[in-house]
């Protein structure tokens, strides 16, 4: 166990550097179209809105198993993200598609609430059938330089999870500096968690660059000391097919093809699938597609 | 001015795209040369590329909801002020027709059927709507009513001889009903439509409602006619070619396509209000009243 208190310095001039000529990768053609395809079985489609409703919620899982009624074979998405009360409708909307049920847990977005309703909260999540509990951390007691607590929190809740896969929220944009963000992704790794994801979607900056490759890179040393494999989900703000291509390189350069795989990297977002369909037709046809033509939720 | 300060080196104009309210350069970084009729050249001039049209056409749909959304009072002045705004630099509109060939009389004239084709569109903005809609009598307990709405955005192909006259001819009618349009400018003489795109920029038109592009139609054609976000496209030409290719491709989409073949922009049929229904789509509500 490393000890939390020393800090894994970070060049942050050096990582914005290392992005913006990883950014001038030109993707193209058959690339290209194998990228949008593995992004679109990547992504893990998301609902988290006060105004959600069951028939909204099934409306997205038909979505994520029927993302184009057309020629394109378009892959079907990893999983669909909900808030807990609708894990059972998803589940039952899902039946046995393959696509997994996410559920955000703990009091999310802000994660205040007390420990043994967090525990109680994700165990009804994984009882109704949760795949995979998206968590956030505790930022107040991170930033107070509490990392015991954090630790703690998160080895609690994989506990809880039973064989439901664990993804830490780190929420970086309220973590201040590239270098908590380093020490929080080590912290959960170290913690048990399955996958490492950037944000709530509900604080900007969302996911960025910069944040991704950090963490990146932590998932990286963490391998080479222990052997395991954490998986990576940035989340929010990535809208558009091109953004999305430039994630997958990122990845690709830092962690190598194993991770370009959904088992180990996902991306949290909504409209993205929507973008990523109309750039696959657009490539199979020739043609520029129009938003008329697709599905919005 | 030479005898002012003789050896100054006059500065040139660069001629940019005007792209979503924004004047760029064609994301391909391609230019060429454009001459005189002595062969002189006189400015470069961009060469879009079919990426900078997908741009245009993504600017010009986030434009539509604004654009259409203002009062139609509203978009009428905002015409008028363009028109303003041309007559007051008419003067450069003659001096760069000039360049493009025209002659001095043609090009005044140019210039004035633009500024009063404006103001007649720009008049029409809040009134089409009492002449193509209306209340229908319907034999049920309804208050049934048709109004004309915009289509959407509009791909519009000016013509290629007519220049500024052309323009305005082609897009004022499409932008008065609240449409928003992607142009290929002339290639023959872009330059007064260029400096157009100033105008446009300084009258209060929402960034996005008129975008322009040079280029060559050999390379847009496809783009133009092709794609799916499109709504309608305007071609004012006689080309057979092109008119082919372009009803072809409305195919994909049943897009409505618009030829205008006007011999002389000067025709006083340009300046019509069905012009405005062209690119309009009727609106019915049934309405249930009590007895």
């Amino acid at each position: 166990m490393p000890d939390f208190k020393t800090t894994v310095p970070i060049d942050k001039v050096g990582v914005e550097e290392r992005v913006a000529r990883l950014n001038t990768r030109s993707i193209k053609k058959e690339s290209k179209l194998f990228a949008m395809r593995l992004a679109m079985r990547m992504i893990d489609l998301t609902t988290l809105e006060g105004m959600d409703t069951p028939g909204k919620v099934r409306q997205l899982c038909n979505k994520a198993m029927y993302p184009y009624q057309g020629t394109h074979n378009i892959p079907r998405v990893a999983a669909v993200c909900v808030y807990p009360p609708f894990v059972k409708i998803a589940k039952q909307a899902l039946g046995n598609s393959g696509i997994h049920v996410a559920s955000v847990a703990t009091a999310f977005p802000s994660g205040h609430a007390l420990r043994k309703d967090k525990v109680a909260e994700v165990r009804f999540c994984v009882e109704n059938g949760s795949d995979e509990i998206d968590m956030v951390i505790s930022r107040g007691e991170f930033l107070k330089g509490n990392y015991q607590f954090i630790f703690d929190e998160v080895a609690e809740i994989k506990e809880a999870c039973g064989h439901a896969h664990l993804k830490v929220i780190l929420e970086t944009g309220e973590l201040q500096t590239l270098e908590n963000v380093r020490k929080a992704s080590d912290i959960a790794m170290q913690a048990g968690a399955d996958f490492i994801k950037t944000s709530t979607g509900k604080v900007s900056p969302a996911a960025t660059q910069p944040v991704t490759l950090v963490m990146l890179e932590a998932i990286r040393d963490f391998y080479l000391q222990t052997g395991r494999k954490i998986g990576m989900k940035p989340a929010g703000g990535i809208k558009d097919t091109k953004t999305a291509i430039k994630y997958l390189v990122m990845v690709h350069e830092t962690l190598g093809s194993d991770w370009l795989n959904p088992d180990l990297f996902r991306f949290g977002a909504s409209s993205l699938a929507n973008d990523l369909i109309m750039q696959i037709v657009k490539q199979e046809t020739g043609v520029y597609q129009s938003g008329d033509y697709f599905s919005k939720d | 001015m030479s005898e002012i300060m003789p050896n100054r080196i006059p500065v040139l104009k660069t001629y940019k795209l005007y792209i979503g309210g924004k004047f760029e350069r064609s994301e391909s970084g391609r230019y060429i040369p454009y001459l005189d009729k002595s062969g002189h050249q006189v400015a470069n001039i961009c060469l879009a590329s079919r990426k900078d049209f997908r741009n245009a056409v993504v600017a010009a749909r986030n434009a539509f909801g604004g654009w259409s959304g203002k009062t139609a009072y509203n978009r009428s002045q905002i015409l008028y002020r363009m028109a303003e705004m041309m007559e007051g630099r008419s003067a450069q509109f003659i001096e760069e027709m000039v360049l493009e060939g025209s002659g001095k009389k043609e090009a005044t004239l140019q210039v004035q059927t633009a500024v009063d084709r404006l103001v007649y569109f720009a008049g029409w903005c809040d009134k089409y709507h009492q002449v193509f809609g209306g209340v229908n009598p319907v034999a049920s307990a309804h208050f049934n009513f048709s109004v004309p709405e915009p289509i959407g955005v509009v791909a519009v192909l000016p013509a290629e001889r007519q220049t500024l006259a052309g323009l305005i001819t082609a897009i004022a009618p499409v932008i008065a009903s609240g449409n928003t349009c992607v142009v290929l400018a002339s290639q023959l003489a872009p330059l007064s439509s260029l400096t157009f795109t100033e105008i446009v920029a300084t009258s209060d038109v929402p960034g996005g409602v008129v975008n322009v592009l040079t280029g060559t139609l050999e390379e847009l054609l496809e783009q133009f006619s092709t794609h799916m976000d499109v709504n309608a496209i305007a071609c004012h030409g006689t080309n057979p070619e092109t008119i082919r290719t372009i009803q072809q491709n409305a195919a994909l989409n049943v897009r409505r396509v618009k030829i205008y073949t006007d011999a002389a922009i000067a025709d006083s049929k340009c300046e019509n209000p069905y012009r405005i229904t062209d690119f309009t789509e009727i609106k019915t509500t049934w309405h249930p009243v009590g007895d």
